[in-house]
């Protein structure tokens, strides 16, 4: 219960109002609506009480040593992020839609479109979308609307929620067709592209891709442009620290899963859709962007601009129905970056293809293991084991190991494997109890 | 490009000089409603325009407006200038700030439009 | 905002090459072995700050902000109340902040079960029979929405092309509706916002799929001929969709389901407290009738014995509108509402937020006339008065002149109906003497206008800049550093 109001204050307001009683405010209200029967708790619980029932479930959660990521990375949240996003200047702000009022929103939304465009190598980035699943959908959507062309071409290697999510978007339509690029040693057969790309709107490729390697994007760009195509390319933003940026090979539309940058696991959500483009579609970029201009004396300020691109202006005509963007998220991600600066990213890409490697040597040394394919990776590689996936992780998992995901239900055509995944939060020490787990589950 | 008596106007505020070649725009009224232009979308040369069907946008900073077509025809030009500097349409809505030109289906069909005449007194009426 | 900072610079512009914040000292740094051809070429231009310089830099920048923390903040359609500081503290909780999303059931059996428990109250409160909880915010609700109702027709063999939208809507509606590849209809609503069943008849049809209708609508008024309206709708065969973005109005006061509405959707960072964060996260969900469950998103949370699982639905369902299960963080801070919260205790919600609107509406009647002769319900709009019009004052002068008197401004020229509006929320949170004092700034606002309307026009002039160049900054975009 959050409401100031004394019964004094409630009958001196309801007098003020002219009325004897609350009802009266609600003759609207057909009266048969008013005050139903509710199956729900009779008493609410205090703060205390809460917090234990909260804690106990919390509790219920177990915290295994966690091999996972497939889209979702285990990060270290630094405590300066925490302490900045916990201020409630900023968490308990709305939109910015009084600018002279939001300056401190506006400006972070600034720096993180910098950043975003700097880590991706793009010219613009927007204010940030739900997350890299939707940013990817939009992104697609709108070599859709440059090109006007429906077909889509998909390299195998994008993560299969993304391509789920994007033809939910499209499932208006039958006129939409999805063609993938078939795969070579886990990674995009290039020499393939050309033939599938004629009339294509794009070609969505995502790299360092959902197995995990690292796809050669050399001249890849140019065979796009020849057909006419746009590239549209997914990202892992820590990977960026070290790997060849969207921008460097020519994406034209670059999107990520910002959760990378220092975001909680939270089991899904809230996470940070990062969506970058080149200069030529800054237009078709969907939901909130920020930009510098001047105030009346001629001081520097930031507005939110663009929008009448926007729903609340465009309405049926919008680019998009999206109205909020992922500010809290996108701030924790932009102090993130500015505190790890760029020796810091690279630091912690260099962790992540390190912790991954290792993980791969010890792995692929156990007897009847052995690395699913050659290619270089990053972060999280493919293990063949010699027995059912599925069962080796409910076996580890109750020796507090979780050793990866069983990658059968998504690629059964790889038969029976693990995505495992060792990001900058594991030790030597980890790793070599992930390799025992590993052979005991065996 | 016309001056504003020698224009034939639409009841969605565009002027259309009739002729064989008929540039386009929107009237000194429409810029006025609409406020400081930031953005200018034009048809393509070549595109085919369907009378009274929107083939243009033009953005101010909170509002975004459809431009329709005066008459049915295929777009001949694009004035350029007002993409890059879209303040064009409002210091010279009938002049600099021309949108596309047009060879129009059938050439009379402008004329069917309101006079300068029709239009002011038009305005008029949509005002009160 | 104590002693606006006039510094303000970017943070790229405080950078010095080689200073150093975090370190990543990892040692298996070592072993990174990427192929030189793989590596970016050039390093990303990021600020090179110490950890005290971004502390610093981002502690100034929220000192810029006006928040609900800080300043009253009436936003009509926002219902920015009071976030409770416990929500944080529950969903920063350990085990469900490092939980993966991809975890085996085993090990998020507390995070299931709270999602579980939520989604039975969340039904019940609003008298429906099923929910998803996937949607990331009210818009990607709609888009769901519309999404279940085509799942709906196609399985009944149905085709149906035509969202049906009054001019009072939020833009959100048209903007899924055409999304989605649907065209929209809509429909003039009459003076007090209302739709006229009549009129609403001659536009449905066999093509209507869906009305989608805010209830109260955005003028705060209640749509008391909504069970007519929703007879009209189930006769012309199509669905009733209620927009919750209003739901504070309602909330242990009227179950939306007892008014014939076939789904609506929910906005956790509305109704339940959860904080608005700068424009997000939110978290939206969408509640409906057991006749579209069975398209509902996956997975959802089912209990199977003493355990709960995920549960992937059966074939008829959408699939999914996000990558795994939602919000979730957003999710337990609701939950934590929830808890502290009585059916009665519910009610009590709208009952305030009730008060609250009229208590303003009914104190600014001779200087900002309501546009409603009608009581409200959460929320009302006004519009400046004759005597501040008459020298050429707009809504905009009043939202300035207000936040340079330490209110954030109320939502202006929404609902678009209205010429010149301001819509008030003031929500339940805020106390009798806080109203008094923002009534005293309006009339203060009013009386500094129609004495001196130029010096209004110049407000704000205390916060930290004044008006901005808007139009500057979309001819000129400038983006990035």
């Amino acid at each position: 219960m959050y409401i100031p109001h004394t019964e004094k204050d409630k009958s001196e307001m309801l007098k003020v109002i002219g009325v004897p009683v609350f009802e009266d405010l609600v003759k609207q209200v057909p009266s048969k609506f008013l005050w139903p029967k509710f199956n729900l708790p009779q008493e609410s619980l205090d703060e205390a009480q809460a917090a234990a029932k909260l804690s106990g479930l919390a509790a219920r959660n177990c915290r295994p040593l966690s091999f996972l990521g497939a889209g979702a990375y285990e990060r270290y949240t630094p405590a300066a992020v925490k302490a900045i996003t916990s201020r409630t200047e900023f968490l308990t702000a709305y939109t910015p839609y009084q600018p002279e009022a939001s300056q401190g929103t506006l400006q972070a939304i600034y720096e993180f479109q910098s950043t975003v465009s700097a880590l991706y190598g793009m010219d613009y980035a927007n204010a940030s979308m739900y997350d890299g699943a939707s940013s990817f959908a939009e992104a697609v959507r709108a070599a859709v609307r440059v090109t006007g062309r429906k077909k889509i071409i998909y390299s195998a290697g994008v993560n299969p929620q993304y391509m789920d999510t994007l033809k939910t978007y499209f499932a208006h339509s039958a006129d939409y067709t999805y063609v993938k690029v078939p795969m070579k040693d886990g990674a995009m057969d290039k020499a393939a592209l050309p033939a599938l790309l004629e009339g294509a709107a794009c070609l969505a490729v995502q790299t360092p891709n959902f197995l995990g390697l690292i796809e050669d994007m050399d001249g890849v760009a140019e065979t796009v442009k020849k057909a006419g195509a746009l590239l549209v390319a997914a990202a892992d933003p820590v990977s960026l620290g070290l790997l060849a940026a969207p921008g460097e090979y020519g994406a034209d539309f670059a999107v990520g899963e910002g959760q990378s940058l220092g975001l909680p696991l939270a089991y899904g959500g809230p996470y940070l859709g990062l969506f970058s483009c080149r200069k030529e579609h800054v237009r078709q970029m969907p939901g909130r962007i920020c930009g510098m201009t001047k105030d009346r004396d001629g001081k520097r300020g930031f507005v939110l601009t663009l929008q009448a691109r926007e729903q609340h202006i465009r309405r049926d005509k919008a680019a998009s129905n999206i109205c909020s963007n992922e500010a809290l998220c996108a701030l924790a991600a932009t102090v993130y970056s500015a505190l790890y600066g760029p020796e810091g990213l690279k630091e912690l890409a260099e962790a992540n293809a390190g912790a991954a490697a290792y993980a791969a040597e010890r792995l692929s040394a156990i007897k009847g293991c052995s690395l699913k394919f050659k290619g270089p990776f990053f972060n999280e590689f493919v293990l063949a084991v010699p027995g059912k996936a599925a069962a080796m992780r409910e076996k580890a998992l109750a020796r507090g190991v979780d050793i990866g995901l069983p990658l059968a239900p998504l690629y059964p055509e790889l038969g029976e494997t693990l995505l495992v995944c060792a990001t900058e939060t594991k030790t030597e020490a980890d790793i070599l109890k992930l390799e025992t787990a590993v052979k005991e589950a065996l | 490009m016309p001056k504003p008596e020698e224009a034939r106007y639409t009841k969605t505020h565009e002027w259309i000089a009739p002729g064989a070649e008929a540039a386009v725009g929107i009237s000194d009224h429409a810029q006025h409603e609409m406020g400081d232009v930031v953005f200018v979308e034009l048809p393509k040369v070549g595109q085919k325009l369907e009378k009274e069907k929107p083939c243009a946008v033009v953005e101010s900073v909170k509002s975004a407006f459809d431009i329709y077509a005066p008459i049915s025809g295929e777009v001949t030009a694009v004035n350029e200038a007002v993409v890059s500097e879209p303040a064009l349409l409002n210091q010279s809505p009938l002049e600099n700030g021309w949108l596309y030109k047009m060879k129009p289906s059938n050439p009379a069909d402008a004329q069917a439009l309101m006079d300068w005449n029709a239009y002011q007194e038009f305005v008029k009426q949509s005002v009160h | 905002m104590i002693c606006a900072p006039t510094e303000n610079r970017l943070s790229i512009e405080k950078s010095d090459a080689g200073r150093r914040g975090l370190f990543c000292k990892n040692p298996l740094r070592a072993r990174a072995k990427v192929p030189a051809n793989l590596r970016r070429k050039a390093a990303p231009r990021l600020p090179e700050l110490s950890e005290f310089d971004v502390v610093r830099h981002f502690t100034r920048l929220s000192r810029l902000n006006f928040s609900v923390d800080t300043h009253f903040y009436p936003l009509g359609s926002c219902t920015m109340k009071y976030n409770p500081r416990f929500n944080e503290e529950a969903a920063a909780l350990e085990g469900f902040a490092a939980l993966h999303p991809l975890a085996h059931d085993t090990c998020s059996q507390g995070t299931l079960e709270l999602l579980h428990d939520l989604s039975a109250r969340l039904t019940e409160l609003c008298g429906l029979d099923a929910i998803t909880l996937q949607p990331a915010a009210g818009a990607h609700s709609e888009f769901t929405g519309l999404l279940l109702a085509k799942a709906y027709f196609e399985d009944k063999g149905e085709t149906r092309t035509e969202i049906v939208v009054p001019d009072s809507a939020h833009g959100t509606n048209p903007a899924t509706a055409s999304m989605m590849g649907f065209t929209t209809v809509n429909i003039a609503s009459e003076p007090d916002g209302r739709l006229n069943v009549e009129e609403l008849k001659k536009h449905i049809g066999p093509k209507t799929a869906v009305l989608m209708l805010t209830v109260p609508n955005t003028l705060g008024i209640f749509e008391t001929n909504i069970e007519a309206i929703a007879k009209a709708v189930h006769e012309a065969g199509a669905l009733l969709y209620m927009d919750g973005a209003n739901l504070n109005a309602l909330i242990g006061l009227v179950k939306p389901g007892d008014l014939g509405i076939d789904m609506m959707h929910l906005n956790f960072h509305k109704t339940f407290s959860t904080p608005h964060g700068g424009g997000g996260p939110g978290a939206g969900a969408i509640v409906c009738r057991k006749h579209l469950a069975p398209f509902l998103p996956v997975p959802t949370v089912r209990k199977e014995g003493g355990r709960y699982v995920s549960d992937f639905g059966d074939k008829r369902t959408i699939g999914k509108v996000k990558a795994f299960f939602g919000n979730t963080g957003v999710l337990v801070k609701a939950y934590a509402y929830m808890l502290a919260h009585s059916a009665k205790e519910f009610g009590d919600i709208a009952r305030y937020s009730i008060i609250n609107a009229n208590y303003v509406r009914a104190l600014l009647k001779d200087l900002y006339p309501s546009y409603s002769k009608e009581h409200c319900m959460h929320e009302c709009v006004l519009t400046p008065g004759e005597d501040m019009t008459a020298k050429g004052l707009k809504t905009l002068d009043v939202a300035k002149g207000l936040i340079d008197r330490g209110f954030h401004a109320p939502t202006i020229y929404f609902p678009l109906i209205v010429h010149e509006a301001i819509m008030i929320e003031p929500t339940e949170t805020e106390s009798k003497e806080t109203l008094d004092e923002f009534v005293a700034a309006m009339k203060d606002v009013h009386d500094q206008g129609v004495a001196d309307p130029q010096s209004l026009k110049d407000a704000p002039r205390t916060l930290p800049v004044r008006r901005l160049d808007e139009v500057l900054a979309a001819r000129q975009p400038n983006l990035r550093w």
